[in-house]
């Protein structure tokens, strides 16, 4: 029983993860036509800019959960103006293969810097400790972490679903060039779009670094798995890939508690089953 | 890509083919064979690759997938089975052709880019299956395995004559290829990568002819693991990676996307750039993001691809 919850539990973190990368990727995906491979290294960025605050600079978690996204997504908006926006008039494909090397460049200068071994990162004071439920011991900081998590994914939406802004961003989507006629200035906004999401998934791996250990490699396998989140529900709605990235975390958490061998494949083998079943996503649109 | 093929007359192309057979017979001697043999294993798999990208528009991020499967297969093949070495090649290329089959009939029931990303998430899958099995051995890979007899009769120990093997079953691969992509069959492939809708409106079954295409180039890249099996006499996770299926793209971009030589040339500039950075060890990884950078930056057309422009500009 504790196992299980236990797994419930970190599926539930993992799948918040998730969801707050193939947000990311959606949006960035929307308004740029670029899947963002160095999705996963910003992450890992995140969580590595966290552990240098406070081993260089002794500075703690809480202000790394905004000093770090922050530095990371102006890393981002630096990339999108010095070299994302020349790929805007091709083929996607370039994008995905541009982003690809541009993660291979910063894993690799990580690599060198910090070496293969993770780094632990301590569980920041006032989140330590637990609480005993009935069925369940709740460390307090995976309770936080699901729980920040889903507000973030949450107060995203609210702001791309129910503001001015978001409007902006989703007419920009929809059509860029009419939106530029009508007076928005698309390439500050992809700029800034970029930067937000790469703000996002620094802010998921500032979260994620007391639970993993910080290490370079962190963030390429993450962010397979996330294509394969960003596949099976989909890029067209927002809230779907909130949905389907919670999902799939509580799937995975399930089949470690069940079947440990097959954890990391299970993502992969709903994908095969959605493609066979649903092809276009399940909250897809489009092919 | 969309631009209009240059005409070369038939007598030139085979002079020039003349020519390079007449290098490949040449080059084991003037060169370490093992090293040759390693470039023409990846020449072919980034040759089968580029049947995808460079004709039919289809971006595969998984290719790695059916490269180790087939390494791992063939060599399973030659150690624990005994097969001869054309069955071990045969085993390894018809499980590719299997493999691709299958995730080709799911991938290509997207497009664009959700391609890509799928091909990517079934070649993760298929690492994480070569890292769990007992038969890959783990992390320690394949090792010790023999080169076996060809018809089971000549031995293919000592470099120069699994060379010439190894020479021979790449010139077949890539007259196959060559011949496909000049085919009818070519030609649609090519008419589905500039417009599909209109090559679906024309009669074509246009996901009829990505399968096929998609299964031709996973068999020829399984040709191509089980032949590097052959050569090295091991497999590791290295061949499954996703690093190996981003390598085959860089290849093929860099030596020209949609040429007939581009990605040998690419196969050829990569892996010496490999070996000459050796030395430099962990910035390796950060070398080839460079160059990848740069290359979709400034050199998309590639080594063939800027060649061809030159010519189409003087020509001669």
């Amino acid at each position: 029983m504790q196992a299980l919850f236990g797994q419930l539990l970190l599926g539930l973190i993992n799948g918040s993860f998730y969801a707050l990368l193939s947000l990311g990727l959606a949006i960035i995906f929307g308004l740029l036509d670029i899947v963002n491979f160095a999705h996963g290294t910003l992450y890992m960025m995140g969580a590595f800019a966290a552990y240098l605050l406070l081993s260089e600079f002794q500075v703690g978690f809480f202000p790394a959960l905004f000093l770090a996204p922050a530095a990371v997504g102006l890393f981002g908006i630096v990339v999108e103006r010095t070299m994302l926006r020349r790929l805007y008039r091709l083929d996607s494909l370039y994008g995905l293969l541009l982003t690809f090397g541009l993660a291979l460049i910063i894993e690799g200068l990580f690599h060198h810097r910090y070496g293969n071994s993770g780094t632990p990162y301590p569980v920041p004071e006032l989140l330590r400790g637990g609480l005993a439920l009935p069925f369940m011991y709740l460390p307090l900081y995976r309770a936080f972490a699901v729980v920040t998590a889903a507000l973030v994914c949450f107060g995203a939406w609210l702001v791309i679903e129910r503001t001015r802004l978001g409007s902006y961003l989703r007419a920009g989507t929809e059509n860029p060039r009419l939106s530029q006629a009508f007076g928005l200035n698309v390439p500050l906004m992809r700029t800034l779009t970029y930067g937000f999401g790469s703000a996002l998934a620094a802010f998921a791996g500032v979260m994620a670094a007391p639970i993993y250990q910080v290490s370079p490699a962190m963030g390429s396998n993450l962010v397979i798995v996330v294509f394969a989140v960003v596949v099976i529900g989909g890029m067209g709605s927002i809230a779907g890939s909130i949905l389907t990235g919670l999902g799939l975390g509580v799937v995975e958490g399930l089949t470690r508690y069940l079947y440990p061998e097959a954890s990391s494949v299970v993502v992969f083998l709903v994908m095969a089953g959605v493609l066979l079943l649903r092809p276009a996503g399940l909250f897809g649109r489009t092919r | 890509m969309s631009e209009l093929p240059l005409r070369f007359s038939s007598g030139r192309v085979r002079a020039a083919f003349a020519f390079m057979v007449a290098v490949g017979l040449v080059l084991p001697h003037l060169v370490y064979p093992v090293l040759v043999m390693n470039v023409l294993c990846m020449a072919l798999f980034a040759s089968a690759f580029n049947l995808l990208l460079g004709y039919a528009g289809l971006l595969s991020f998984g290719h790695a997938a059916f490269l180790g499967t087939a390494g791992y297969l063939a060599g399973y093949g030659l150690k624990v089975l005994g097969l001869s070495t054309e069955l071990a090649l045969l085993l390894g290329t018809a499980s590719a052709a299997l493999l691709g089959a299958l995730v080709g009939g799911l991938a290509i029931r997207r497009s664009g880019i959700y391609f890509a990303m799928i091909t990517l998430g079934f070649a993760q899958l298929v690492y994480f299956l070569a890292v769990q099995m007992p038969f890959t051995g783990g992390d320690d890979g394949l090792q010790g395995v023999p080169r076996g007899r060809v018809l089971g009769l000549f031995s293919l120990e000592g470099n120069l004559r699994a060379y010439y093997f190894v020479y021979l079953v790449f010139l077949g691969a890539f007259f196959l290829l060559y011949r496909t992509i000049h085919s009818p069959f070519g030609h649609v492939l090519r008419a589905i990568r500039e417009n599909e809708p209109r090559a679906l409106s024309l009669g074509y079954d246009v996901d009829r002819y990505k399968l096929l295409a998609f299964v031709v180039s996973a068999a020829l890249s399984g040709l191509a693991g089980a032949m590097k099996t052959v050569v090295f006499q091991s497999e590791t996770l290295t061949d499954v990676h996703w690093l190996m299926s981003g390598e085959v793209i860089l290849m093929t971009l860099l030596g020209g996307l949609g040429t007939v030589l581009g990605p040998s040339v690419g196969a050829l500039v990569v892996l010496l750039l490999e070996n000459g950075l050796a030395g430099f060890g962990s910035y390796t990884t950060v070398i080839t993001g460079v160059v990848f950078v740069v290359g979709v930056l400034a050199f998309r057309r590639g080594f063939v691809g800027e060649a061809l422009g030159l010519m189409r500009k003087f020509p001669f």
